[in-house]
């Protein structure tokens, strides 16, 4: 007797498979964050020294990364990653730049924090300040603002004086991170982001060391620009001691070469796999393309960058969930060959191949984890998806194909028909 | 199947000649050819550019000499030989990149890839690649150590170095860049090989326990590995060749800047299957045996005395 109720399950898990990847897939593959390599761009790694030649603090070093955020974010690129290596390093990469020696010119630059008037006057530069002395603080109402400390008061005395000269709203005085000669107060004020940090207003002369900006700021808001502030104060030196450019039109090249390898590819693991394990191999493509689907969910989930290594991680990882299927399915068949039925067969299939997939997986992700912490870049990027590729083979191969194999099994239909798993009739040992 | 009656366990002394012979070759092409280190362990400037037409090296290497930078000999690829890479020995100044991007985007139509590593850069590099491979070889003997025994995750290990070293020697003899690719490329065989070697000491040891009597003579020891390899031997070679059709696919379709990461895939898949099947359970069995005749002399020795 066949059930059918179980067939029946078994094809709607499919259709209702099928419906969530046939909707999501696309906008999933959208959201893939592509690496430079894939799209062109640039990766910098500086190595940061201060103006005197000394290795920057860990203060310095973060006040100089809100510093580079501040300049990338005038170049417009989105979703640029800087990161610190090490404790005197920073590495930057920036996908999808459009002109790349323009903002690799303005990265490696010093840092040139200035106050004008609204008319762009320079009124005086950050080596007025006291350095790494901004910071946030917070009034009685728990609101933030940024206290700083002046080296001179008798010069911030005569600035602030000259400055409440104007009447307001001009009374500014505006911090500026790189102007330059075009730039201008009243030209960025109407801009919905601004190429200056901030234009406090000077409601009085102020002869003081210590001074606050105050204003309607967020706490990160407010943090921001004491970096910024504290990062012009102590301007650092930033030397390129590694770089990687690629080509926009390479990155695209590429990219298409890596999906026509992995298409190819993964048909001809398809074929191979119907080939020899019949139905196994059939459970064992479906599980194949849950498998795919779940490593780009994961990996847009975590926000993940793909990088040319990725794929080619990826596709490999195409070749390790097979192996979990094989394991299984070879199993299955020799258990079959030795006379036992095709459900006991099933079981005991299943049984003995878990230990077997546990051992050989959870070494490769030793590797993989190894890889992701002494690599750098693309290399981590590589490790990432291997150990991605690794977990979700895991799921899909162990209990996906188990889930639906079991329900064929369980409804009988495939009793008495070793045929279904490659195997021939005559192999079969007489219990 | 092919080696239903294959005896492993007693060609065994062919098969460690074999690579044996094999790692001597390989350390002598050290020797004499070394590495071709790519700038990421050296330091140097990496151009990779691509023309609409196809390119000799004697069109590339003069258009580098007219931007007044000597090169080493260019490596061409593409179907028509329409992508060079170039290795220049110093670091450009950013200047100079900008200027050769330029340049090159105008006399061959693309902008190129261009990669510069400073010294010390590659020296750390080099280390990292170095620890990464030593530190993973630790994890997994201890690992194989806990799950099955030291013997084992020692053989393993032997194993899962000879097929990196073997790797490491084709690119020698074969005179293809070594990069920060490469060494993701060794770890992964190294994850692959030591995957193919569990499988099998998987099956020895349930074989083991299944057996009525304790194995006692070599020969028993044999039979069992025998058995196991048989019995896992499908599935090995079934696994090796769904990665090798993948790595195939990528390099023939994929593009030119992964193709020593295949190559490297391609080699120490093939050399890892052959370890795994023909030295790591052999090897284990000669082990194996000595500490057995070992233990048996240490429990003899005071039933002499007495």
């Amino acid at each position: 007797m066949v059930k059918k109720g179980k067939i029946l399950s078994f094809f709607l898990i499919l259709v209702l498979l099928a419906v969530l990847i046939g909707f999501t897939a696309k906008p999933l593959i959208h959201k893939v964050n592509l690496g430079l390599d894939l799209k062109g761009g640039f990766e910098v790694l500086y190595q940061v020294r201060t103006i005197d030649g000394h290795k920057p603090s860990k203060s310095t070093l973060n006040d100089a990364v809100s510093a580079i955020q501040k300049r990338i974010n005038v170049l417009g690129v989105s979703e640029p990653q800087i990161s610190i290596e090490g404790s005197d390093r920073i590495r930057v990469q920036l996908a999808g730049v459009k002109d790349q020696a323009q903002a690799r010119e303005l990265l490696s630059t010093t840092a040139h924090l200035t106050f004008r008037d609204v008319n762009d006057k320079l009124m005086m530069d950050g080596s007025e300040l006291v350095p790494g002395k901004a910071r946030v603080e917070y009034n009685e109402l728990n609101q933030p603002y940024v206290a700083l400390k002046i080296k001179d008061a008798n010069k911030f005395a005569k600035v602030t004086k000259e400055i409440l000269q104007k009447p307001a709203p001009d009374n500014k005085l505006v911090i500026w991170l790189d102007w330059k000669k075009g730039l201008s107060y009243k030209e960025e004020s109407k801009k919905e982001k601004p190429a200056f940090i901030s234009a406090p207003s000077v409601t009085e002369e102020l002869n003081t060391n210590n001074v606050m900006i105050t204003g309607s700021f967020t706490t990160e808001e407010a943090q921001n620009l004491a970096d910024l502030l504290n990062a012009g104060a102590l301007p650092v030196k930033m030397k390129e001691v590694y770089s990687n450019s690629v080509g926009a039109q390479l990155g695209v090249n590429a990219l298409n070469k890596a999906i026509t390898a992995g298409i190819v590819g993964i048909i001809a693991i398809f074929l191979f796999m119907l080939i020899f394990y019949r139905f196994g191999g059939l459970i064992a493509n479906i599980t194949l393309v849950a498998y795919i689907y779940l490593v780009l969910a994961v990996f847009v989930g975590m926000q993940a960058v793909l990088t040319l290594p990725g794929i080619a991680a990826l596709i490999l990882g195409v070749g390790m969930a097979v192996d979990a299927n094989i394991i299984t399915l070879e199993r299955i068949k020799e258990e079959i060959r030795s006379g036992k039925s095709i459900r006991s067969a099933f079981k005991a299939g299943n049984h003995r191949s878990f230990g077997t997939i546990f051992d050989a997986n959870l070494t490769t992700i030793l590797a993989g984890i190894v890889m992701f912490f002494y690599g750098t870049s693309s290399v981590k990027g590589f490790a990432i998806m291997l150990i991605i590729s690794i977990l979700a083979s895991f799921i899909t191969a162990v209990f996906g194909a188990r889930l639906l194999t079991a329900l064929w099994v369980s409804s009988r239909a495939l009793d008495q028909k070793p045929g279904y798993f490659g195997v021939k009739k005559g192999d079969i040992r007489d219990l | 199947m092919i080696f239903k009656n294959f005896d492993f366990v007693k060609h065994r002394n062919k098969f460690f000649t074999f690579s044996i012979v094999l790692s001597i070759l390989g350390i002598i092409s050290l020797f004499v050819f070394g590495l071709n280190l790519g700038i990421d362990f050296a330091s140097g400037t990496r151009v990779d550019l691509q023309a609409k037409h196809p390119l000799s090296i004697n069109e590339v290497t003069a258009e580098f000499e007219k931007m007044g930078f000597r090169t080493e000999r260019p490596v061409l690829s593409g179907q028509n030989h329409n992508i060079a890479s170039v290795t220049l020995r110093d670091v450009l100044s950013q200047k100079e990149e900008v200027k050769v991007k330029a340049d090159i985007k105008e006399k061959f139509g693309v902008e190129p890839n261009v990669s510069k590593v400073s010294p010390q850069i590659g020296r750390e590099l080099a280390k990292n690649a170095f620890w990464a491979v030593l530190i993973s070889s630790v994890f997994i003997i201890i690992y194989v150590w806990i799950r099955f025994e030291f013997l084992q995750g020692l053989a393993a290990v032997i194993a899962l170095l000879h097929d990196a070293f073997f790797i490491i020697s084709v690119f020698s003899l074969l005179h293809l860049e070594v990069n920060i690719v490469f060494i993701a490329a060794v770890l992964t065989i190294v994850g692959y090989s030591i995957n193919d070697t569990i499988v099998t000491f998987d099956r020895i040891r349930e074989n083991m326990q299944n057996r009525k009597k304790k194995a006692k003579t070599f020969e028993d020891l044999a039979d069992i590995i025998n058995t196991s390899i048989r019995q896992t031997l499908v599935r090995s070679i079934n696994t090796v060749v769904t990665v090798l059709i993948a790595v195939i696919a990528l390099m023939i379709f994929g593009s030119h800047e992964i193709w020593t990461f295949n190559v490297a895939i391609f080699v120490g898949l093939i050399c890892g299957v052959y370890s795994s099947i023909f030295i790591a359970s052999p090897l284990w069995a000669v082990m194996k045996f000595q500490y057995m005749k070992k233990e048996r002399k240490r429990k003899k020795l005071p039933q002499v005395q007495s």
